[in-house]
């Protein structure tokens, strides 16, 4: 069959038409576009053109993809509580507009840092917030997400300490991150060994305490935890016997008002960047980040920019040692890592940019206190209890003595989202479910929740 | 022509201080404020956190406003070129031109602001949005099934690696080795390496391809599968795909994809038919997502018959009644290699760019990135040295072997191009061609660019016979010149310190 | 050029013998195909090695190598001045630029090694490949 000539449909994203080709067939000394693919063979070209919907105008495109995003039930409409690794705070007008300059979205991975110094500069800066917040010594220029970056951060202490296989996660951790390590390290005969919770939510230390046997390399737990629950640096630190200490932050803006963890002797701490002023959006793109001590450094995995100088003597950035990464290294790099979330590392700078010391503060503050407000009134209602009783940032567990998926669809019907139940994640929470709250839910916000969780709990017990 | 430019007038030109910017920390003065939030309307409590939770101030984080902020960043971006500023011709990178409709239809709220734990009857139109660009890529790839997890090419890699680990091991022996061609990207072995195997490295023929007859040698049942990138980072097809599929299939090992350079053959060819198990695309390359100077991206693999049990989880599926759900139901699956629903955003985009292009622009786009490069390699053959001289598809690979009789090597010629306004090709890649510059137009531009570019190599050619210092010392015009490199790696200064004093 | 007391190994270690122990390092060839060298991991003292042995890395900014143990001996030194001053590798390789001491178990195997004269040609028929 012939195929039609595609030369014929001008596509407004590629510029040489008829008259270009023509003339650099000419310059080539080919009479077609088709001699250029002799080399792949007739019997693995496509006769046909492939059957896909398009090409359509960005008036079709328009129409159809927000038809689609309307059949989305999100906080675009609704009320939401959500969290769970992905929390909805104050986004900056102008970290988007920012972002949307050219010269940051439409460029490549640094390497050449004569015409990159604008990258290379905002990652230092970036890489220069993350110690400041975690008050740990080196930070690498982002990772995919929380979840990857813990998958890292165990392989990273593996290289450490060698010869050991056993390595200890909290079982607060998020259960998806946890899962992510276990897919990650599947054929690298680790084990990994869960420790559990105690009624505070805390990780329980007796526990941990007989888990660290002398062929565990790294313990990691998360705090906030899974539960929400804050948990007790020093005292993990107390039982760890030796092993490599990870910190997971899934919850960033928690760093602005809770004690970061390289202040406790955790060797490295590594998170999710999505708080800081990035969407949920369906959970990606996000940033992952990585901040460990000194000592760690020449074990980081993705890429570190540095400072120097120029010929002239002046200062500038560049990407540093590189020696550790695949292009170099290959088999023996710290990690297969290449693209990352650069991107969103530069609006995660943006945000702490403006946010500053005082903003960090505030938001985290305004975020624990009106958590706190909505357990004191959920509590004085009288019809939920809270499991765990350990100090909570700003995301806490509710029970009723009713399946919470049913709790939740009553809320959905008054157009709030109110939260995640845990039975997906844990056997026998049936009735639990977890509740996010930040800066950006209003007193009254608060209010109605309570009432409308109230009234569904009363209906089920007609 | 762009003119000339003298190293002695380029510096006079350049006054002292000029395309200097503070870091946003120097910016800092006490009391200034980029934000503003309403003001606590619940009642504050003091108990909240025992005193060993809460920290101290942030010490040395930033005062400023958002005039400040605003300023830092429009003149740190200044600092850098984009594709929105003329050809970014970097090898294996496909820096293509990036759509705004993407970036308009990414900030939907109905998507933007949805949460990746909500419930499935929440999210329908996510969830159909995926399943369509699934269906897209099956048919791109023609390929059975893809999975969208992957975030980037390498965690696609790892992906596919796993799985072929996974099928293995289920039929009684997970092998011991990965082969991988001597020209393949540095992700291949290390991808390999992280899940677990250990790597074999074949070299390429003078053709710049893999020899059928060395593959059989290597072939055997310790053999898991091979690595192999197409076309070839040369941008040269491996016509024997197929037999090389045969040869793998026969002693039961699987066919990898670096599908890198899927620009090459978009719309003209399909993995699935040339006998490929697993291939996976960046979507930042060939469905033009942005890059963002290093993401983020997308790696969606594809996969045959075979490895679909050992997909990650959870997968989208539809049901009869048009609904769809996540099916976390696959006791065969490698696992979920990230968490959430890998990078949703990305892949609105890309699904964006598929159905502005459609079948004729998809394959138009192959077309022409192809023609952009011959043309490109027709100008510059005889002036630079080709290497490897087979037909080359979407990109072409010259060396400096003709420069260095001059003393100019290429990482010179990369620095001078900056002078001409143009971003440098990938260089000294792939590592078996010594002083490689590899270029890649894409079908982005215009044949006036790529004239522009063309007359640019030229004329460094010129000065590298005529006058090899002012190439040598390149660049002259950029906001810095070159750097010290072995300092950075030597002394690292990692983060900014405040002064001591 | 090439210092006469000193012997060479085919992946450009030198070894210099006093007594039972030998001094090792790169040559004066290999730090310059190296360039400008930014970081040399090295083995701890006490560490025993074979002939042939990995015994450390060393890393220019954009390559890295292996370094291979020319004789088999225990680590009895190693120069801690390389962690801050790499670049000694560069500007004195047959000197302060060297990277280990080894206490010999096999001293015969240091005959097999090229002495100064082999090694220029050598990396002449190197050089020229």
């Amino acid at each position: 069959m012939t195929l039609p000539d595609p030369l014929q449909d001008q596509h407004r994203y590629i510029p040489n038409a008829s008259e270009d080709v023509r003339e650099m067939l000419g310059v080539i000394g080919v009479d077609s576009i088709d001699r250029l693919f002799e080399t792949i063979p007739g019997d693995v070209k496509l006769d046909r053109m492939l059957d896909i919907p398009g090409p359509w105008s960005e008036i079709e495109s328009r129409r159809w993809f927000r038809e689609l995003a309307a059949r989305n039930k999100t906080a675009a409409d609704h009320l939401s509580f959500l969290g769970g690794g992905a929390y909805a705070h104050y986004q900056p007008a102008c970290v988007d507009q920012l972002l949307l300059r050219a010269e940051f979205l439409t460029s490549y991975t640094p390497y050449q840092p004569e015409v990159s110094q604008g990258t290379l500069q905002s990652i230092f800066e970036y890489q220069t917030h993350q110690c400041m917040l975690t008050g740990l010594d080196v930070a690498n220029a982002s990772l995919y997400d929380g979840s990857t970056a813990l998958c890292e951060a165990v392989l990273l202490a593996d290289r450490v300490v060698k010869n050991r296989t056993k390595v200890i996660i909290a079982r607060s951790m998020h259960p998806q991150y946890t899962a992510t390590v276990r897919t990650y390290v599947q054929n690298l005969g680790y084990e990994i060994v869960e420790v559990g919770w105690t009624k505070e939510g805390r990780i329980d230390l007796q526990a941990l305490k007989r888990a660290c046997t002398p062929d565990v390399f790294a313990v990691a737990i998360q705090s906030p935890n899974f539960l929400g629950v804050l948990e007790d640096y020093d005292a993990i630190g107390a039982v760890t016997n030796g092993a490599v200490k990870i910190a997971v932050i899934a919850e960033a803006t928690s760093l602005g008002i809770v004690s970061p963890p390289g202040k406790h002797g955790f060797e490295i701490c590594v998170g999710e960047g999505q708080a800081w002023g990035v969407p949920t959006q369906f959970g990606g793109p996000y940033v992952g980040f990585m901040v460990v001590k000194e000592a760690l450094k020449r074990h980081m995995p993705g890429r570190l920019v540095g400072q120097t100088v120029d010929v002239d003597g002046r200062r500038a950035f560049v990407l540093t040692l590189a020696t550790r990464e695949q292009h170099i290294r290959r088999g023996k790099a710290t990690s297969n890592i290449c693209t990352n979330e650069a991107l969103i590392a530069l609006a995660a700078n943006m945000y702490l940019s403006l946010m500053g010391k005082e903003g960090l503060r505030e938001v985290a503050w305004q975020s624990m206190q009106k958590a706190a407000y909505l357990r004191d009134r959920l509590l004085a209602s009288g019809k939920v209890t809270l499991p765990f009783s350990g100090a909570v940032y700003n995301e806490f567990v509710i029970r009723t003595s009713f399946p919470a998926a049913e709790i939740l669809a009553d809320l959905e019907h008054e157009q709030i989202l109110g939260g995640i139940p845990l039975a997906q994640f844990y056997a026998g929470h049936e009735n639990d479910f977890l509740v996010a709250v930040t800066e950006l839910h209003t007193r009254e916000h608060l209010d109605r929740y309570v009432g409308v969780l109230s009234a569904a709990i009363a209906r089920e017990r007609r | 022509m762009t003119t000339v430019v003298e190293q002695e007038s380029a510096t006079a030109a350049v006054p002292q201080g000029a395309n200097r910017e503070g870091l946003i920390f120097e910016h800092s003065k006490k009391g200034r404020r980029g934000y503003r939030l309403p003001a606590l309307d619940v009642p504050e409590r003091s108990d909240l956190l025992s005193p060993s939770l809460m920290r101290d101030e942030i010490a040395n984080e930033v005062e400023v406003s958002e005039v400040d902020v605003i300023r830092h960043f429009t003149r740190l971006s200044k600092l850098n070129v984009s594709i929105d500023a003329g050809l970014y011709p970097l090898g294996s990178c496909t820096m293509k031109h990036n759509p705004r409709l993407n970036e308009e239809l990414a900030r939907t709220p109905g998507f933007a602001l949805s949460h990746p734990l909500q419930a499935d009857h929440q999210v329908q139109g996510n969830l159909e949005l995926l399943w369509h660009i699934e269906q897209t890529l099956k048919e791109i790839f023609g390929m059975p099934r893809v999975t969208l997890q992957p975030v980037a090419g390498a965690h696609g890699e790892l992906t596919g690696i796993l799985m072929i680990h996974k099928a293995l091991a289920k039929s009684g022996n997970a092998r011991k080795f990965i082969l991988i061609p001597d020209s393949a990207h540095g992700t291949n072995p290390a991808s390999a390496a992280f899940a677990g195997y250990e790597v074999k490295e074949l070299k390429s023929n003078s053709r710049g391809t893999l020899d059928l007859h060395l593959l059989e040698q290597h072939v055997d049942e310790d053999v898991a599968a091979l690595m192999i990138t197409v076309p070839n980072t040369l941008g040269v097809f491996e016509t024997e795909i197929r037999k090389m599929a045969e040869i793998l299939h026969r002693k039961g090992a699987y066919l990898y994809c670096d599908g890198a350079n899927l620009n090459a053959f978009v719309g003209i060819a399909r993995p699935g038919d040339m006998g490929i198990d697993l291939i996976h695309s960046n979507l930042h390359k060939t469905f033009s997502t942005p890059h963002g100077g290093g993401g983020p991206g997308a790696g969606p693999v594809g996969v045959s018959e075979r490895l679909v049990p050992f997909l990650p989880t959870p997968t989208v599926e539809r049901r009869d009644d048009g609904s769809f759900y996540l099916d976390d139901d696959h006791p065969d699956s490698i696992g979920r290699m990230r968490a959430f629903n890998g990078n949703f955003n990305v892949l609105v985009r890309a699904l964006t760019y598929m159905r502005s292009m459609g079948p004729d622009g998809l394959r138009r786009i192959a077309q022409i990135a192809v023609l952009n490069a011959n043309y490109i390699r027709a100008r510059l053959k005889g002036t630079y040295h080709l290497p490897y001289d087979a037909p080359s598809l979407h990109e072409v690979v010259f060396s400096d072997k003709n420069q260095t009789p001059h003393e100019v090597h290429t990482l010179d010629i990369a620095k001078r191009l900056m002078d001409y306004g143009f971003h440098p090709p990938t260089i000294y890649f792939p590592l078996i061609v010594a002083g490689a510059l590899m270029i890649e137009p894409t079908e982005s531009e215009p044949k006036e660019e790529l004239d522009a570019f063309c007359d640019a190599m030229l004329a460094i050619a010129r000065e590298c016979e005529e006058r090899p210092e002012l190439v040598r010392s390149a660049p002259h015009t950029t906001p810095v010149r070159r750097l010290d490199e072995a300092r950075a790696a030597r002394q690292p200064v990692l983060r900014w310190q405040p002064r001591s004093d | 050029m090439t210092p006469e007391d000193s012997r060479y190994a085919k992946s450009h270690e030198y070894i210099h013998v006093e007594g039972n122990v030998g001094t090792i390092g790169i040559t004066d060839y290999a730090q310059k195909e190296l360039g400008d060298v930014v970081f040399v991991e090295l083995p701890q003292v006490g560490t025993q090695l074979e002939l042939g042995d990995e015994l450390g890395s060393i890393e220019s900014v954009k390559a890295v190598s292996e370094l291979f143990s020319p004789v088999s001996g225990e680590v009895v030194e190693v120069n801690e001045s390389l962690a801050d001053k790499p670049e000694l590798v560069n500007t004195d390789p047959y000197g302060d630029g060297w990277m280990i001491k080894i206490k010999l178990t096999a001293p015969d195997e240091v005959d097999e090694l090229m002495n100064a004269e082999d090694y220029e040609d050598y990396i002449q028929t190197e050089a020229g490949k």
